[in-house]
């Protein structure tokens, strides 16, 4: 029977400080994803291996993990899309580890609340009155962004964020400029100086990483441009007409 | 241990589409309230985020509620509670408005307004969509949106292991917080379950990883019934392989099913309405194809083709881009140039929790909605694109009469019995299940739960198979006195968390064919091939299945019937 090696990178508190490597063989066939063989092991070798997962169709955004040193969704990546038949997989870098493949995301869960991800409106309409009209030119705008799954694989990717966790980092800023964007919202001045003061947009150097790991196609370098493109001008204003325009 | 516990006014458990509905509409009936989400995994993991075609709503001058309300009961096969289905179409615009004003990205028509596709078994365009990615976006907008109520708080990855009732009336739920292991009490006046199916139990199944009935088996084992569990949903159209659902909206589009002689089989079954009947008649459909000999054979199993390469690149690409993703990732075809290969599996469980329109168990202080509960609006048959209303719809009525609940009652005690449940609760899984050494893996027992499922409650029933379920059932509940959790770990243990969600599964799994081998009639998705007709003057009632003895025993309720009088069902 045709076989891989699956190396996993361990940690079990309780068991010891230390990380430890362990290497599973398990059955190989082309259609495997790395999630198959990650299930395998559990099932079959070993009821400790850790990891989170849902939906095996790249949506949930539960099974990240670095498989051969790049952020992947496990469910979403394939064994033979890597060389050779020993796949090395580690937690996600850039976060603290729970538990073998499981990182403490909680960091994000907070910076995800400081951006205010939702509509911000002068005042509600009732629903009775129908939908807020919205072009699909003004859809456009913001589609892209609206299109993150929390993975954290920018994070991962991310060498801003690895050296000072308190940038708000990648998915954070897209989020926020999606609803920069979105016609529907009237929020931009009380969101701006969120990803302007806190050690925001200004810390990225548009290194791309995080663009290029994310698996929805979602252009987070763009959004934290954009933003700085918008904040600016904003800036400007605020000096040249401090009380607004009528 | 044992001592902990938290206080609010409100326990949801669940944090997915029905259960964030339920809690935004109990904070802002209330703002006061204290207001808890317990899931055993971040909210936006919740499965509701895999839905794709849409969601139903009448919006347009074309379209009426009453045309809402009979496409849903005929799809029903007439076993819907009408009264349910009128209250759910008339609020179901105004949930998806309210959704869009939250901020849902939904696809726009020319006009500016929320655009519509067609759906199975749906007379007129009332499907409203976000390309191919409703679940997904109605998810993260209500997640994203309840952010910014303080008093919703949220325990995130945390396991709810029972519910504690005392004295006729629900106190609270024990829960495991899974990075520690520890076990705690939250105590709440009223408790919502909203933790949508339990698809796991089946082999072949879109459900993910997280769907193991959890909420059903909790307010069965509280003495609620489980309504109408015979009723499965198996949908046309999964990936072989995968179980990867490739959504009805393609055949909202236009896209057709073919066998393997290039035919479209469906006019042999539902020729009035093709590939846009409902997906009862369409699996059954799919499988009589397959036993004729008119599939392909594949390494996963027989399959149909599902042709979209007459839609053109464009449709697919701006209206269908989820399912251009999937086929391309997970079986390497492009559907603008070739047919995706597809059969029926496990999707959608229409029996649940019994529930009023209200979302209200009978248990006082317990409610239940989403998928999870059986009110019932989907009968025997849920047609697409209802499930996403009705948990919005009954997600914010639960959340309602929960808090109109909570608002007169007093906080409950921690004292005995609640206290000595908790401890029970903590000696059944900390000292008894997870100190097992020899015994059988727990996924092993898993693994053949789902194979018998699979095998003897499909698409086609009769009395044998389903009495070989009821006897296989049992064995495996034997068997998991014997499971072992090979991981000892308190912090983050996974293995513990899959066996009591096997607990759990075992005892819902067991409803299923008792209720089926019970109802000796064919209707919506339950076929007999003993009893291939529907019997109105026997089975025009719910299955109510009540854990007694460790057993499940099966009772039946009226069906509401208010002015759509049962005909038979010919598309």
């Amino acid at each position: 029977m045709d076989t891989a090696t699956i190396r996993v990178t361990r940690y079990r508190p309780e068991k010891g400080p230390e990380p430890f490597f362990q290497e599973y063989k398990v059955p190989y066939r082309n259609d495997m994803v790395v999630l198959d063989a990650l299930n395998y092991i559990k099932a079959n070798l070993d009821g400790t291996l850790t990891y989170r997962w849902s939906c095996r169709m790249g949506v949930c955004g539960s099974c990240g993990a670095s498989v051969d040193g790049t952020p992947k969704l496990t469910c979403a990546s394939f064994l033979h899309e890597f060389k050779g038949r020993t796949i090395t997989i580690d937690p996600l870098p850039n976060f603290p580890v729970v538990k073998d493949l499981v990182v403490n995301m909680e960091d994000f869960m907070e910076k995800l609340v400081r951006i205010k991800p939702w509509i911000i409106r002068e005042k509600e309409t009732p629903p009775e009155q129908g939908e807020y009209k919205q072009s699909a030119e003004e859809l456009e705008r913001y589609q892209q962004f609206s299109s993150c799954i929390n993975c954290m694989l920018c994070y991962s990717a991310c060498p801003i964020y690895g050296l000072n966790e308190k940038f708000l980092g990648p998915a954070a800023t897209a989020l926020a400029y999606r609803y920069i964007e979105d016609s529907r919202d009237q929020g931009r001045n009380v969101r701006f100086p969120i990803v302007h003061e806190m050690e925001g947009v200004w810390e990225c150097t548009l290194v791309g990483e995080c663009s290029v790991v994310c698996p929805k196609g979602v252009d987070p370098m763009l959004a934290i441009q954009k933003t700085k493109i918008l904040g600016a001008t904003n800036a400007i204003r605020s000096i040249l007409m401090p009380r607004g325009g009528r | 241990m044992g001592l902990e516990h938290h206080n609010h006014d409100i326990v949801i458990v669940g944090g997915g589409a029905a259960g964030i509905r339920a809690a935004i509409a109990a904070i802002e009936l209330e703002p006061k309230l204290d207001i808890a989400i317990v899931s055993k995994v971040y909210p936006m993991r919740s499965h509701t985020v895999s839905a794709e075609g849409g969601m139903a709503a009448v919006l347009r001058d074309y379209d009426s509620f009453d045309s809402h309300a009979y496409d849903t009961i005929k799809g029903s096969d007439f076993l819907a509670d009408q009264d349910a289905v009128e209250f759910f179409v008339k609020e179901a615009p105004r949930e998806a408005i309210q959704l869009e004003h939250w901020g849902c990205p939904f696809s726009r028509d020319p006009d500016g307004r929320i655009s519509s596709r067609a759906f199975g078994g749906m007379t007129v365009k009332r499907t409203l969509f976000a390309t191919d990615k409703i679940g997904f976006h109605l998810l993260h907008t209500l997640f994203q949106t309840s952010l910014k109520y303080e008093n919703i708080r949220r325990y995130d990855e945390w396991f709810v292991t029972s519910l504690l009732v005392d004295n006729g009336r629900v106190d609270g739920v024990t829960a495991i917080e899974i990075r520690t292991g520890e076990l705690v009490t939250i105590l709440g006046k009223a408790v919502i379950i909203a933790t949508g199916g339990c698809g796991r139990i089946f082999q072949f199944t879109t459900n993910g990883w997280i769907k193991t009935g959890d909420g059903m088996a909790l307010a069965y084992r509280a003495g609620v019934p489980l309504k109408d569990m015979e009723m499965v949903q198996y949908h046309p159209t999964l990936l072989p392989n995968t179980g990867i659902l490739i959504t009805e909206a393609a055949r909202g589009e236009g896209g057709h099913l073919l066998n393997k002689d290039g035919e479209r089989f469906l006019k042999r079954y539902v020729p009035g309405k093709m590939e846009l009947g409902p997906r009862d008649i369409l699996s059954r459909a799919e499988m009589s194809e397959i036993k004729a000999g008119r599939g392909f054979d594949g390494p996963y199993g027989s399959y149909v083709h599902l042709d979209l390469t007459h839609l053109g690149e464009e449709v697919i690409e701006t209206k269908l881009p989820f399912v251009k993703e999937l086929a391309d990732r997970y079986v390497g075809i492009d559907p603008a140039n070739e047919p995706i290969p597809v059969r029926p599996g496990q999707h959608y469980q229409m029996g649940g929790v019994h529930t009023d329109i209200h979302g209200f168990t009978g248990l006082p202080g317990l409610y239940a909605a989403g998928e999870v509960a059986c009110v019932s609006m989907n009968g025997a048959n849920r047609l697409g694109s209802n499930s996403l209303t009705e948990c919005l719809v009954f997600g914010a009525e639960a959340g309602r009469a929960a808090a109109q609940f909570a608002l007169k009652q007093k906080s409950p005690d921690f004292g005995n019995p609640v206290q000595g449940l908790a401890m029970s609760e903590e000696t059944r899984i900390f000292d008894q299940l997870l100190k097992h050494e020899t015994g059988e893996r727990v996924s092993t027992i898993r693994t053949d739960m789902q194979v018998a499922m699979e095998k003897h409650v499909g698409i086609f029933r009769d009395e044998n198979t389903l009495k070989e379920s009821c006897r296989e059932v049992g064995e495996l509940k034997q068997r998991l006195r014997n499971g072992i959790v090979e991981d000892k770990d308190h912090v983050y243990n996974t293995e513990l968390v899959a066996a009591l969600e096997l607990d759990f599964m075992l005892d819902v799994a067991e409803t299923i064919p008792y209720s089926a081998v019970a109802r000796q009639e064919s209707r919506g998705a339950h076929y007999r091939t003993d009893f291939t007709k529907r019997d109105d003057s026997r089975f025009l009632k719910h299955s109510m299945a009540y854990l007694n003895r460790g057993l499940p025993r099966i009772d039946y309720s009226p069906v509401t019937i208010t002015r759509w009088k049962p005909e038979e069902r010919v598309y």
